[in-house]
This record gives C-alpha cells, structure tokens and sequence, in this order.
C-alpha cells in the first residue's frame, strides 16, 4: 500500500489544466501501487489550488509560504520530496511541462530515486512505456523503487473526473534556503490563444514561411479556427517566431484534433511532437515533402496562394455558407 | 573561471532505428556529439572569449562517459577549442540519468568547476533529467534550457533567460551552478562573460566548427581516462529498459486538388472544422 504523490501546478485560480493529466496517471498508478493519490500543490497563498486539487485526490498536500512564491527548483524539489516522505508514497508524478521537467529530476536526485520521463501509460507499480529516440522507439521500463519518479505527457492521458473533496493538508513553509537562486522575472508571451499543448486544433508554419512577418496569414487560419499556433524548429531556430511555439521532440507535443503544417518538410523531430494528432493536414509546394507520409490530407501548393483562398473557405463555412 | 561541459555520443538521428524481437540494434549505429551538447561546448568556449576569435581566459574541460570509441567524439570537441577532456569508461547505453549524474558528481567533485554546462537532453533517451539531478546531488542552484547566460564581471553570479512554456524566464544564479541549453544559445549575443567581453561583443549564429588549426591542436591536447572505480561510483541505473518496439505506423492519406477540397473534405468527412 503506497500512495502516489501528483504534483500539480497552480495559479490564483486554481490547478493548472497541464496537470490534470497526471492526475489521470497518477490515479492508475496508485492503483497500481494500492494507494491513494496525493494532489501537492506549492507557493505562496495556494488555498484556492488546494480546494480545486482536492476535487481530484483522497488528499491533498499544500506547501504554502512567502518564500515558495517563485516557482523556482532550488525551493520547490525539496517540498516535493518531503510530501513523498510525509505520505509514505512510492511514486511521484507531474506533468512534463516547463516547470516539471525543470523540477521533478531535481527532487528525484534528492529522494536518491529512478525516473521515466515524459511516460505515455503505466503498465505496473514500477513499469511505463515512454517514448525515445524522437518517438521512433517506445521503451518498456523498469524504475527500482522504493519510489519512483516519472514526468507524464500531457497528450497522453486524459483529465480526470472530479470526485469528492479529499481531505485538505495544510504545511505552513518558513525560511526557505534558494542556494543562490532567484527569478528575476517572466516576460509572457501575450497571447489570447488556447495553450498549444491543449488546442484543439494547431496550425503551425515552417521554414517554408521563410520570415516572420509571413507567419500573419498562419494567425488569421488559425484564429479563424479557434486553435494555438505553432512552428517548426527549423522555423524558430531562424528566429521567424518565438521558441515556444515549437512543436517537435525538442520543442512541445501536441494531438488535437486538427493539425495543420504549413510549409513544414516534416523533419523526424518535428514528427515526434506532432504525429498523435487525430487528422493531419500538410500543405507543401514540394510533394515529395516526408510530412505526406503521415498527413491524412495533403494538398501540394505554396502557402502564399492555398492560406489566404483556404481562410475565405473557411470563414464561408463559418458563416453558414 | 572553470567550465566544465558534458558531452554524450549519439545515434545519428537522420538514421532509421533497426528494432526487432524487443530489442535495440545499434551496432552499425553511425554515432555523433549530442547537438544540444554541441550548443553546450559553444557555450562554455563563449565564456571564456573577449569576442569572436578573441583572446580567451579560462578552461574548459570536456567529460563523456562511455567506451573508448568516445574518445573520437571528445577529439572533436578538443577540436571546437576546448582544453582537455576526460572520458569515464563504462557503458553509455546501460546508465539511466541517476547513474550518470552521480558519475558527472564525481568529476565535479575532483575538477571543482565555477559552472557546469550541459544541453537541455539527449535525443537519443530524450529524458531531459541530467542536469537538473546533478544540481539536486550537488545541492548547487539549476538553470535549464537556456536562450542566454551572462557571467557576471566579478564571477560570481549568472543572469540567464529561459525558454519556458509561459514564454522566457529570466533567473539569476549563484555560481557554482549547473546550466542546461536550448537552441537559442548559439545567437549571435546569447552569451557573454562581463569580465572579458563588451556588450559589442558577437559570435557567429551558430556552433563553431573545428578549423584545420584546431584539428591540430587538439592531436596534443589531453584525454584522460578513468574508471568508475577511481571516481568510486556506484553506477547502477534505477532505471532500465525492457524492451523497445517501433512506434504505429500512421498511413498516409490521400492528396487533395483544392483548397475547396480540403474544407469539404474537413467539415464533411473528418468532422474537424
């Protein structure tokens, strides 16, 4: 009987939508394990966070202090390896977002434990399958215990339903030692759009667009269709848009339901973040561009004369036409 | 100012991966430097120059873990400019991140670096952990996927961006410290060292490559070999793989005339829009 430790990342309002996921997950490990799941949540001012966790967990940990409010590793990995230690867990769980990835190997370290990243289903107490090698190879592994450590892909698990609220735990943190560390502050990219990570639909542009003013019409399809934008790396790594834009291996992993690549070749790594996508449409001047081979749609033509007549098309649709 | 930088081989990633019977094949595997870690020994050499072919200050010390054949790999990052290099023997394709972090302590422990500079992952495991359990074994401050790091001109702190999922995030840092890099590293003006270099100061938009001169330096230059028992690491993986299967195999669809097909195609037949 080992519970199982879900760290979920907050706002004011509540958890974050990122972290419902691994909550999903960490419900079938504890399963697994033979115990219940245990929400934490961390920062400063977080009972608003705790009662919306609470919906999802038998209980729930609230690591809450002036000196957490900087979601910062160097504070936060120690909190998370007390509550694995408070609850008696065998597992810790979260999503492999920024700050996952940026803090779950750090409290595995502290708690001496094994980790499996970026895990797209758990097949036992101490087994999950993960992909690897860009997606091109989905490894079964083994994590020694006694506590295991894994980061969950977003796209792979659903959100969970909401239960009864589970008991609520309280841990008020004092001084906090940050080793030297300190956010000094987050530039947001302003954006109304839905996260890329959970869009239902995401209309991203390659090194095809060949500059970033270019990516303009890219926003007008995909505003007209409600969904994210994206690039591929090649298109951010030519400074066309911002880096978090990227999807791909190296970059963020989408599976809406509609993905569109625009003048991206389909290079493996930008395969890896894109190819869970329920229905693919690829549009290339060059038909022998590899993204064909998995595009449920292709229509070979540039952007500049398919986008503009394809976002009329579709704000006719729109409009009943 | 001592950097220490992190190199791991890898499967080219162009190549098709044979896997048959649960297994991996990757004896005629076609190996070569990690990019992100090639972005990471650009990093490091940037920090000890005054500018681009400027005068440098400072070491930069090269370590891999893995077989002798690592050494090719090492060689060419001895190439890139980097002074020496250590290669810890063991078994590359066996350690999971925990091992190899606690071998990467131990270098650390002897060599005592001001930084250590790592890519953000490998992209052959893709696990993205190392980094940040070796600040978490070496109770040093983080900072992961970085877009640019600045040196302080005292040598004490970093101030750095990083490439988040809310945008970028800028974080100061006290040295000792573990850095990972993005691929925004490699700007023209990502990265600086306030002692050497001005705010003039540039690179080229991209990881240098080994001149003939370079090449020729590096024939003198030192490998060291040693043991996981001379580090005295237990370098047991926590995690291992049982087994490896290639990924569905996603059909291609059909190709469309029009734009006006692919709507109708998308509102009638998929359903998406």
């Amino acid at each position: 009987m080992a519970a199982v430790v879900v760290f979920c990342e907050s706002d004011e309002k509540g958890i974050r939508s990122a972290s419902l996921p691994a909550l999903t997950a960490g419900a079938e490990l504890a399963k697994q394990q033979g115990g219940d799941v245990v929400a934490v949540v961390i920062g400063a001012g977080v009972a608003a966070a705790a009662a919306d966790a609470a919906k999802y967990a038998a209980r729930v940990l609230a690591y809450d202090g002036p000196g957490l409010a900087a979601p910062l590793a160097e504070t936060w990995a120690p909190q998370l390896a007390d509550a694995v230690k408070r609850a008696g867990a065998g597992a810790l769980l979260g999503t492999a977002t920024s700050t996952g990835k940026d803090l779950l190997p750090r409290a595995s370290a502290l708690l001496g434990a094994g980790m499996a990243s970026d895990i797209t289903a758990v097949l036992a107490a101490n087994r999950f399958r993960r992909p690897a090698y860009a997606g091109n190879a989905l490894e079964e592994v083994t994590v020694a215990g006694p506590v295991v450590v894994a980061s969950v892909r977003q796209t792979a698990f659903p959100p969970p339903a909401a239960g009864g609220p589970g008991a609520i735990e309280t841990v008020a943190v004092g001084n906090v030692d940050a080793l030297g560390a300190e956010l000094v502050g987050l530039h947001a990219t302003q954006s109304a759009r839905p996260d890329l990570s959970d869009a239902k639909v995401v209309v991203s542009g390659g090194r095809g667009m060949r500059e970033g003013a270019n990516f303009k019409v890219l926003e007008e399809l995909t505003d007209l269709l409600g969904g994210a934008l994206g690039a591929s790396r090649a298109a951010c790594d030519a400074g066309m848009v911002p880096n978090d834009l990227q999807v791909g291996q190296t970059g963020k992993v989408v599976a809406p339901q509609l993905y569109i690549a625009v003048a991206i070749s389909g290079a493996i790594q930008h395969l890896a973040g894109m190819k869970g996508s329920k229905v693919i449409v690829a549009i290339n001047k060059d038909p022998e561009a590899p993204i064909f081979q998995i595009a449920d749609y292709g229509l070979v033509d540039t952007w500049e004369k398919s986008i503009p007549p394809l976002c009329a098309a579709v704000k006719k649709l729109k409009a009943g036409g | 100012m001592k950097i220490l930088v992190t190199c791991k081989r890898v499967p080219n990633p162009e190549h098709r991966l044979k896997i048959a019977g649960g297994k991996l094949d990757l004896a005629a595997a076609s190996w070569q430097l990690n990019t992100f870690d090639e972005y990471a020994v650009e990093t490091a050499l940037r920090l000890t120059e005054k500018g681009k072919g400027g005068e440098r200050s400072g070491e930069v010390v090269a370590v891999s873990i893995g077989p002798k054949d690592v050494g090719q790999q090492l060689r060419g990052v001895l190439a890139m400019g980097a002074d020496r290099a250590i290669l810890v023997g063991g078994d590359d394709g066996a350690l999971d991140a925990l091992a190899t972090a606690r071998v990467l302590a131990a270098v650390v422990a002897k060599e005592k670096p001001d930084l250590v500079v790592l890519g953000k992952q490998t992209v052959d495991g893709d696990s993205n952990q190392v980094g940040q359990i070796l600040a978490g074994l070496l109770g040093w401050p983080q900072a992961t996927f970085l877009a640019s790091i600045k040196l302080s001109s005292d040598g004490k702190s970093a101030v750095v961006t990083r490439e988040v999922d809310a945008g970028v995030e800028e974080k100061r840092v006290r040295l000792p410290a573990v850095v990972t890099v993005d691929l925004r590293i490699i700007s023209k003006k990502a990265v600086r060292n306030e002692a050497l270099a001005g705010p003039e100061a540039e690179w080229e938009e991209t990881q240098r490559y080994a001149s003939l001169k370079g090449i020729m330096a590096a024939k003198k230059k030192e490998i060291k070999d040693v043991t996981l028992a001379e580090l005295g690491v237990d370098a047991k993986p926590a995690m291992t793989v049982d087994a490896y299967e290639a990924p569905p195999v996603r059909k291609a669809g059909a190709k469309v005339g029009s734009v006006d097909e692919l709507v109708q195609k998308l509102h009638n037949e998929a359903k998406v829009i």
